[in-house]
């Protein structure tokens, strides 16, 4: 029994390290990230998560061999007694001081990244001056208002304002910013694909900002508890060329502004 | 030392008056009901805290069947409660992980810990004959019926359905979570319950400790499971004030009383002009991110009073079963005290993404990924307290090292959530939930388990089935690892918490297979836990017997009868050393030094000045 239990409890972190290999190395599993991601911050947040992971991959396999090692020792043990030791003070500094430099050094090195995501201070220039929308998010779903072409997104909705819903348009390669308020309860703003998140918090406005790197349609979830209806605040993010965003913002202009008489497009023309 | 003076004195008058106690029949009600003796209180809070295990197992397998069978008819508890014809409705759903982790962190981690072992335990421990207050022991006990009757009542008004953490607005605009009307109120006062009979244990246990230890039981011989419930009871006295508060405050404002009471309904919590449901905006000026702080500054904390315990305990039963004393006995206690200093001032990882000044996201980052620190230590040190002992592979030990093995998982995975920049995109998934239950359940619950085996014995007089206890072991660790280690994965890929249907999002369609792995897992792990009953029950009446000290343990419990009787000593006991002399070779004859041995070996001090007084 001594020898199952030894094999038993080595066995068990093989697999874990076994699983995880594989998930991370087969993505068509999908058990890992979402692909990667088309922020460059996205990039660099992963490469922090790696960062992690190694060092703890590499503490997880330590304390487990050892761990397996003086399992197998005490099981086998034919001395009489066990080794009276109250323990060694040296040890003691040794694992005292070694983890608190590593921990230290992966608490301060994550400092950059974060404060480029979060401080304001650091946002890129052209984004902070023209947030590109204002999304909203109310139980269910996600309200978006884009300032007119042309204009500046003001505090207060304008009448020329442009609405959506559950479709966030963004061109790629500049970075953007969004200002983020909620309408009733708590919600958060998760671009998964973005590695962007963002609580959305009644009574504040909070601005956020990406620069998407890559064309296409990424999803937009709710991360926080916002009700029974959580889970069905799909909506998605659709990160275009430059010319693709200004044609979208004039149909929806001209969608906007249609009186019902003249055909939809002929209101575009008239505007332009 | 005075308080050793003050703890004979007063163990003496207690024994006097016990002689005269014992020859007086108590009734029935006095005796198992309406006790006031520690040991009958723990069992009460043992019990108690067993059954509500059951209820939040079943809730979380109402949880994993919704997500590995989405909207398909639940068995057994199908007919019993969904109102959409056997489904879990999405309103259902938000209410049963809300329940769940209400049950399971108010109902049966933290009462299992500090009032079914803390009372069992300390008074025994130390060689008090009984708890400093015992009115007021009884009296934490029975304040949990009215909680466990508000989150009863809470179920019948439809569940609350804010989750666990209850933000608000959502927890406190009626309009925000219709379903939740009543419900919300009956669970924040079934919280604000909980919390006073919490505050009862606490006081009473650190009174106790300070005051009632025998003669010679120093501070620095106190067994580690004392130092961990002492450290508990001064976490829950500080922290709990404010979760109390905090709770009231949210009571308050989700009150609307007429009449000459409408001044008391007040916005704490709410912005203006919040249009909720296309209700009237709220008028207000409050703040819902006050909320968040108040309550983690009470829950964060609560962690650690969910897992010292079971540091403690774990730490015990390792080196009796190692033979060995414990490896660094003052950096375990140093490190325990730092974990729960350090404890206080952690609070904000939770809100990384709440939107609190983001300088504050940094400060709060340090002070995190540096509580990694005493956690490792503890590892290193039962690692250290493995090797070179003589091990016997019974379930005690083996639940000791699944709780060493899981708490270095949930310990190492904590550090991706304690970076601020990887926890923007980790937080509030699944990465969360594998993290934290490798916390409470695979650390602290393994740690229980091999408790309830371990002091089964003291409690009952008779020992648990091995063979039984071996299988639900095994049973529960396959069950716990399927269950909980894939979660790590889904977290990576992005899947998040509290989705009724996770499904619906293209990004997460695939993971329905995995899922249904975990909810295969879960259901393994959730029946395990009838073994764990039947034996229990059935070793309270047919278990072998055990004498006065069945594992050759040296703490002071081990010297009492099995079970203790009222006023718990016969002989009043006094410490002459530290609780793990295990193997000394002063002692030649056995290898265990019990604590209220008054052998002090031979006059050769050497050892003795060594290692004597630690």
């Amino acid at each position: 029994m001594r020898k199952f239990w030894c094999a038993f409890f080595v066995f068990s972190p093989i697999v874990a390290i076994i699983y995880s290999i594989i998930s991370s190395m087969v993505p068509s599993l999908g058990w890992w990230f979402p692909g990667a991601s088309v922020t460059e911050l996205g990039q660099r947040i992963d490469n922090l998560f790696y960062l992690i992971l190694y060092i703890i991959t590499a503490v997880f396999i330590g304390t487990q061999v050892a761990m397996g090692y003086v399992l197998w020792r005490a099981s086998r043990s034919k001395d009489e007694r066990s080794w009276f030791s109250h323990g060694s003070h040296s040890l003691e500094v040794i694992w005292s001081v070694v983890p608190s430099v590593i921990l230290l050094f992966l608490a301060l090195y994550q400092m950059d990244v974060w404060a480029l995501f979060r401080v304001q201070a650091y946002f890129p220039k052209e984004a902070r001056e023209a947030p590109v929308a204002e999304v909203t998010a109310r139980q269910f779903e996600w309200r978006i208002r884009y300032p007119a072409p042309g204009k500046k997104l003001q505090l207060k909705p304008q009448s020329d304002d442009l609405y959506d819903v559950n479709d966030l348009h963004v061109p790629i390669n500049r970075p953007v910013m969004i200002q983020l308020r909620s309408e009733d309860v708590q919600h958060s703003f998760f671009l998964p694909h973005l590695r962007v998140k963002q609580d959305a918090v009644p009574g504040q406005i909070i601005p956020i900002w990406f620069k998407a790197e890559r064309q296409g349609i990424f999803d937009l979830t709710c991360a926080e508890l916002c009700g029974w209806g959580h889970y069905k605040m799909r909506a998605q993010l659709t990160a275009e060329r430059e010319a693709e965003y200004e044609a979208y913002l004039k149909k929806l202009q001209a969608d906007q502004n249609y009186d019902g008489h003249a055909t939809p497009s002929a209101v575009a023309k008239k505007d332009e | 030392m005075s308080a050793v003076g003050v703890a004979h004195e007063h163990g003496h008058e207690q024994e006097h008056a016990h002689g005269a106690h014992g020859h007086h029949q108590q009734s029935f009600m006095q005796k198992y009901v309406f006790s006031t003796d520690h040991k009958m209180i723990g069992m009460q809070f043992l019990f108690t805290t067993l059954l509500m295990l059951m209820v939040g197992g079943a809730l979380a397998l109402g949880v994993r069947w919704q997500l590995a069978f989405p909207w398909t008819n639940m068995p057994i508890f199908g007919p019993l409660f969904a109102n959409a014809g056997g489904q879990i409705s999405p309103e259902f759903y938000t209410m049963l992980f809300t329940m769940h982790a209400t049950v399971m962190i108010f109902l049966v981690v933290i009462p299992v810990l500090a009032g079914a072992f803390g009372n069992f335990l300390i008074p025994l421990m130390i060689g008090a004959d009984d708890m400093a207050f015992p009115v007021l022991n009884m009296l934490s006990y029975w304040f949990m019926i009215p909680a466990i009757a508000c989150f009863g009542m809470s179920f019948v008004y439809g569940g609350a359905a804010a989750g666990w953490t209850s933000y608000p607005l959502l927890s406190e605009l009626r309009v925000a979570a219709p379903s939740s009307g009543p419900a919300q109120t009956y669970w924040l006062l079934g919280v604000t319950f909980v919390g006073v009979s919490s505050m009862m244990g606490s006081v009473n246990y650190m009174t106790t400790i300070i005051n009632m230890r025998a003669p010679g039981m120093t501070l620095f011989r106190m067994p580690l499971t004392i130092w961990g419930m002492f450290i508990t009871a001064i976490l829950q006295a500080f922290a709990l004030p404010v979760l109390t508060a905090a709770g009231f405050m949210l009571l308050f404002d989700r009150f609307a009383f007429g009449g000459w009471l409408e001044g008391i309904h007040t916005v704490f919590f709410t912005p203006a002009g919040i249009v909720v449901n296309n209700a009237a905006p709220t008028v207000g000026g409050g703040q819902p991110l006050l909320w968040q702080h108040l309550f983690w500054f009470y829950s964060h904390p609560a962690v650690y009073i969910m897992l010292l315990p079971a540091m403690g305990m774990t730490s015990d039963m390792l080196a009796c079963m190692c033979r060995k004393p414990i490896f660094g006995y003052k950096p375990m206690v140093y490190s325990m005290s730092a974990i729960a200093g350090l404890g206080f001032i952690v609070w904000g990882h939770h809100m990384f993404t709440s939107g609190m000044n983001p300088a504050l996201g940094m400060t709060f980052m340090v002070s995190t990924v540096m509580i990694a620190l005493p956690s490792a230590v503890k590892v290193f040190n039962w690692i250290g307290t493995i090797w070179g002992g003589r091990l016997q592979f019974n379930t005690v030990t083996l639940h000791c090292i699944a709780f060493v093995s899981m708490f270095i998982v949930g310990g190492l995975s904590g550090i991706f959530m304690a970076a601020v920049p990887v926890d923007i995109y980790i937080h509030d998934t699944y990465i969360i939930v594998a993290h934290f239950h490798y916390v409470v359940f695979g650390t602290t619950m393994f740690g229980v388990f091999g408790a309830i085996q371990f002091w089964f014995p003291k409690m009952f007089g008779r020992k648990m089935n091995e063979s039984v206890g071996k299988w639900h072991f095994l049973l529960t660790y396959i069950g716990f690892n399927g269950a909980f280690f894939p979660m790590h994965m889904l977290g990576i890929a992005g899947f998040p918490r509290r989705y009724a249907d996770p499904y619906i999002h293209p990004y997460l369609e695939h993971l329905l297979p995995l899922n249904q792995f975990i909810t295969i897992s879960a259901m393994i792990m959730g029946f395990a836990q009838f073994l764990l009953l039947g034996n229990f029950v059935i070793s309270i009446f047919n278990g072998q017997k055990a004498g006065r000290n069945p594992w050759n343990a040296n703490g002071l419990e081990w010297s009492a009868p099995s079970p203790p009787g009222h006023g718990n000593f016969d002989i009043p006991p006094v410490c002459y050393r530290g609780p793990y002399e295990y193997s000394n070779p002063n002692r030649a004859d056995q290898d265990f030094w019990m604590q209220t041995d008054p052998n002090r070996g031979p006059k050769k001090p050497a050892e003795v000045v060594a290692h004597g007084h630690t």
